[in-house]
Parts: structure tokens; sequence; C-alpha cells
């Protein structure tokens, strides 16, 4: 019996939701009294892959030659080593989430995704999501011999336990129908689903040559930038900064909100945010009752001052 | 081409959600229930696809007698035809079951449903019928053509897209992309007249197969209330983000 954890990488490096997902796997892992295998696709050096140890792995299963966004390859692929898992963890990524389906159905394995914490009983599988969009928390179970867990953004954080895993090569094949042509990442920026903090602003800013101040503030926090629909609708910003129901759900620890009312849509995709900062010049604002921090005002005179505040203690 | 669009009925997106007093199913009372917002872009870009290439677009549910106005709304759009399966949805692997097990008897070129519902969020549907019928799927889809026999489709990744070329039949799991916000199709009066009379067939349920089960749900815990600083006292909020929420 195992806990497999899907270890995914991007050009050969791991993230902070890989680490993530293997710290899960491991606390899983204990409930059972097992240990933890690893699987990963595509090329990443052996020293990326031992990184796998320190947060809980023994044992570590390379696939190369075959591409994670081929999803019936990368679920076969799966299958075929889950013989003896009796949990399969996945990182709630876009790619994870073209998988597990394909694999709940293939080992008529029960899917669990949006999982916010380590299962409260593994036989059966149970376990806290999220469902209706944040707006509550469902304790579900798979009443099934295993069990495939996707784990929210964030939801866990990283346990480092200093162990050591062994790399095991194994091959793969890929599926002829489905050629994949490649990437088009936009570069130099932190992605919304890795970034930290999120400064994110509406209508409130009233025009897109307004934005400089909330990027200075984005640079200073290292912090991603996004926005609310409107803003993305009207063309004020690109499409792939559009947070909330029907654009990016994202997990900060810190999502500061400028100029953004708080439409209900709006917080469903940033309810997940550890912590909230509301700015707005009006009180009434709805954000002010989902944020912990606010200030009610203008943000053209608060966001300058905040900056400079920010200045002063990084410094 | 024959083009299916899978679709979920789901409360509307301002909906307060609450639950039946022992928290064991959602409480509808007052809920008024829309085409799941994922699924629009989908049926949307399924009647643009039909227009350019001439072809026929279904939608299908699962669902009792109470998710038809949620179809007929769907057929006023411009589906050409719809189809419920008559079951009370229980999880994501029986849904797919059925629609895997209708799309088996009728065969489509192209199934679309949706990234996830924005009810269960199990984003499952639509990767399952993948499977169940053996077909590529593609998930998270904001990029859509067909050429030929062949799909040229684009995938939301972490900081971009990525591109892919698969020959048909496929299913794709689509979200806004697919088709812009500004493009979706809502109903006009003429659609709302013509689809009183399209078919909505009704197939009985073939009892599939369950894998997990719903036992309660609970609302979140309530946040404390807002920590409110001055305008002009910025230095105090950011001292309680680094020194008590502790985030930068």
């Amino acid at each position: 019996m195992s806990v497999l954890v899907y270890t995914e990488n991007w050009k050969g490096t791991f993230r902070k939701s890989t680490f993530e997902a293997v710290s899960y796997a491991k606390e899983t892992a204990k409930l059972l009294g097992t240990d933890v295998i690893a699987l990963s696709i595509g090329d990443v050096s052996d020293d990326e892959l031992n990184k796998l140890g320190n947060y809980g792995a023994s044992k570590v299963l390379s696939a190369s030659g075959i591409a994670k966004g081929d999803s019936q390859a990368a679920s076969n692929l799966f299958a075929e080593h889950a013989t003896n898992a009796k949990i399969i963890v996945f990182a709630s990524t876009y790619t994870s989430k073209m998988i597990t389906p394909r694999l709940a159905a293939k080992l008529k394995a029960g899917m669990l995704s949006n999982v916010v914490g380590v299962p409260s009983s593994v036989s059966p599988l149970t376990v806290s999501r999220k469902a209706f969009s944040g707006k509550a928390i469902e304790k579900a179970v798979a009443n099934t011999e295993k069990g495939i867990i996707l784990l929210a953004p964030n939801a866990f954080g990283l346990i480092e336990c200093g162990g050591n895993c062994n790399i095991e090569q194994i091959s793969a094949s890929q599926t002829t129908s489905v050629t994949i042509e490649g990437e088009e990442i936009s570069t130099g920026k932190i992605s919304l689903a890795e970034a930290e903090i999120i400064v994110s602003a509406g209508r409130g800013l009233k025009g897109p040559e307004n934005w400089g101040m909330v990027e200075e503030l984005a640079d200073l926090l290292g912090a991603a930038t996004a926005c609310s629909k409107p803003v993305s609708d009207i063309g004020w910003r690109p499409h792939g900064e559009h947070v909330g129901q029907t654009g990016k759900a994202v997990a900060p620890n810190l999502y500061v909100a400028i100029g953004i009312s708080g439409a209900i849509q709006h917080l469903a995709g940033v309810n997940s945010s550890k912590v909230m900062v509301a700015i707005n010049t009006d009180a009434e604002a709805p954000f002010f009752k989902a944020a912990d921090y606010g200030i009610v005002g203008d943000a053209f005179d608060v966001v300058p001052r905040l900056i400079e505040e920010i200045k002063k203690v990084k410094n | 081409m024959n083009i299916v669009v899978c679709i979920s009925s789901v409360p509307d997106t301002t909906s307060k959600i609450n639950f039946s007093e022992n928290g064991k199913s959602l409480d509808s009372s007052g809920i008024q229930f829309v085409i799941n917002p994922y699924d629009e872009f989908g049926l949307t870009k399924a009647m643009m696809l039909k227009e350019k290439s001439a072809g026929n677009v279904t939608v299908i549910t699962v669902g009792d007698a109470t998710v038809e106005p949620v179809m007929r709304k769907a057929l006023a759009i411009g589906a050409d035809q719809a189809v419920r399966i008559n079951n009370n949805p229980k999880d994501s692997y029986s849904t797919a079951s059925e629609i895997a097990k209708y799309l088996s008897e009728n065969p489509a070129d192209l199934i679309i449903a949706g990234r996830e519902s924005i009810d269960y969020n199990g984003g499952a549907v639509g990767g399952m019928i993948a499977e169940i019928l053996n077909l590529p799927f593609v998930n998270a889809c904001n990029g859509l053509e067909i050429e030929g026999t062949t799909a040229k489709l684009s995938r939301e990744i972490d900081g971009g897209k990525e591109n892919l070329s698969i020959s048909l039949p496929l299913v794709i799991g689509g979200q806004k992309g697919l088709v812009e916000e500004s493009d979706l199709r809502i109903p006009n009066m003429r659609g709302i007249m013509q689809a009183r009379t399209k078919p909505l067939q009704v197939v009985e349920n073939s009892n599939a197969d369950c894998l997990t089960t719903s036992e309660q749900f609970e609302k979140p815990a309530e946040k404390s209330a807002c920590k409110l600083v001055e305008s002009g006292n910025e230095a105090e909020l950011v001292r309680l983000l680094q020194e008590e929420a502790k985030v930068i």
C-alpha cells in the first residue's frame, strides 16, 4: 500500500504547489502507516527530483517522453503505477484537473476536488472540501477502494522532514491523436497561481492609465497583479488578470483589493485568500464585510501613501 | 458536425446559499436556476461553429423535471434539441456515465462540457465522459477552431496557454476565452417562441454507479469584523499586516 502523489514541474522546476502536495501526501500516508511515492512527468534533473525527499517522498518515479498536456497518456501512466496506491494526491493545477477525472473513471476511484484539509478518515476516505464557489464546506466521502484527492491551493502549507528519496526512471507512451504544439507563457511576471500576495484593482481606478501605482505596489510586495471582471471586460486589463467566479480563483496569503466593490461573484474567486485588505471610497462596499483590514478612502490618496510606508519598512 | 453541449442547472451566481436543516442538501427555495456560466461559453461556441460549417447542436443534462426551464433557455439560445436524462444527479461519475451511455448510442464529433459547475465545483464530468468513451480531453479550454476533422485548441496553464492539435472526436471542458464574455448569446423573442416547439427528449436513467457521497454541508465560519484604519494612517495598516497578520 502507498500514497501516490503527482509532482508537477514547469520546464523542469517544481513549484510550491508541488511541495505542498507532497507534504500533504506525507501527512495522509502517516494516517495509513505507509510511504509516499511521487510520480513526475517530463524531463527533470536528479537534483530537482531529490528535493521531493525533503517533503516526505521516499521514492520518485520519473517518466520522460510524454507531455503532461496529453491527458490520456498521463492518466494511463498513473493507472499503471497506482496498483498499490490507496490514495492519489494532486495539487489543484490546470494539468491535474485534466488528468484526475480520467483517472477516477479509469480506476473507479472516488475523486474529491477542492480539498482543504487532511482526511478525517481514511476508511472510507472522508475529507472537507469547498463547494458552491467557497460559499460552503462539504464533508465528502469516496466509497471506493482507491481515492483521488485534489488539494486546494495554499490550503495545507509546506512541511519539511529532511528525508531522502530514490529515483527510478519509468517509461511512458504518448497518445497518437494528440499533438502538443507549444506553450505561450508571459515571462517575467509572477503567475496568479503562484503568487503569495496579489494586488488587485477595479473600476474605482477610473482608467487603465492609472494602473502605475497598482503595479508599483505589487512590485514592492513581490506580488502579482489582478483585476475585477468589469475592468477586463472593458479592456483596461488583460483577461488573464480577471479573478472571480468566471475568471481565475486565487488563494494567496494576502489579497489587496483597490477600488473593487466586492460583488458576490468577485468574492467567490478570492474568498480563499488568507488575509484580505479593502481600499474603497464607499464605506458600504460589500468588500468591507469580507475583508480583514480596510481603509475607507480614495485610492488615489491611499495607495501612494501606502507605497511610501511599505518602502520605509522594506528598507 | 454533431455537437453535444452538456448543461448543468445551477443557482444563479448572486444566490445566497442555504442548506436544509440537517445540512444534507441545498435549500433551493427562492433560488433562481441558470445555465452554469462555464457551459454558457460552450453553448455559444457551439452555435458559432454550427453557423460556420453547418451542423446540429444537442444540449444534454442529467436532472429531474425541474431543470427543464434551463434546457428551454438553451434551446432559445439556439440549440436544435435537448435531452434530459431523468435522474436526480448524485455524483460526477454517475452523471458522466449516464451522458456517456447516451453518447455511445448517439455519437458526436465534439462534446463540450464546462470546466466545472459553480455549485458542487467537482470539475469531473467532462473528463470522465472522455475516459468512458476513450476520447481525448482538454480541460480549461480557452480557444477552439475546427479545420476539417482536426481541432486546434488552447488550454489555460499557469501563467499562459498551451496549444494543441487533436483529431475529432474529442471532449473539452470550456471556460472564458472559448468565446468572449461580450459574445455570449442571450435568448431573443424569436428564439424563445421557437424553443417551445423544439424537441426535449426525456431518457430514462440506467442507474449508473456512484463513487462519492456528500455527507454534510455547512457554511464557512463567519469572518470577524473588518479592522478599519483611518485614511492617512497607512503606517498602521502596514504595521498590522506585518505584526498581526504576518503576511508582508
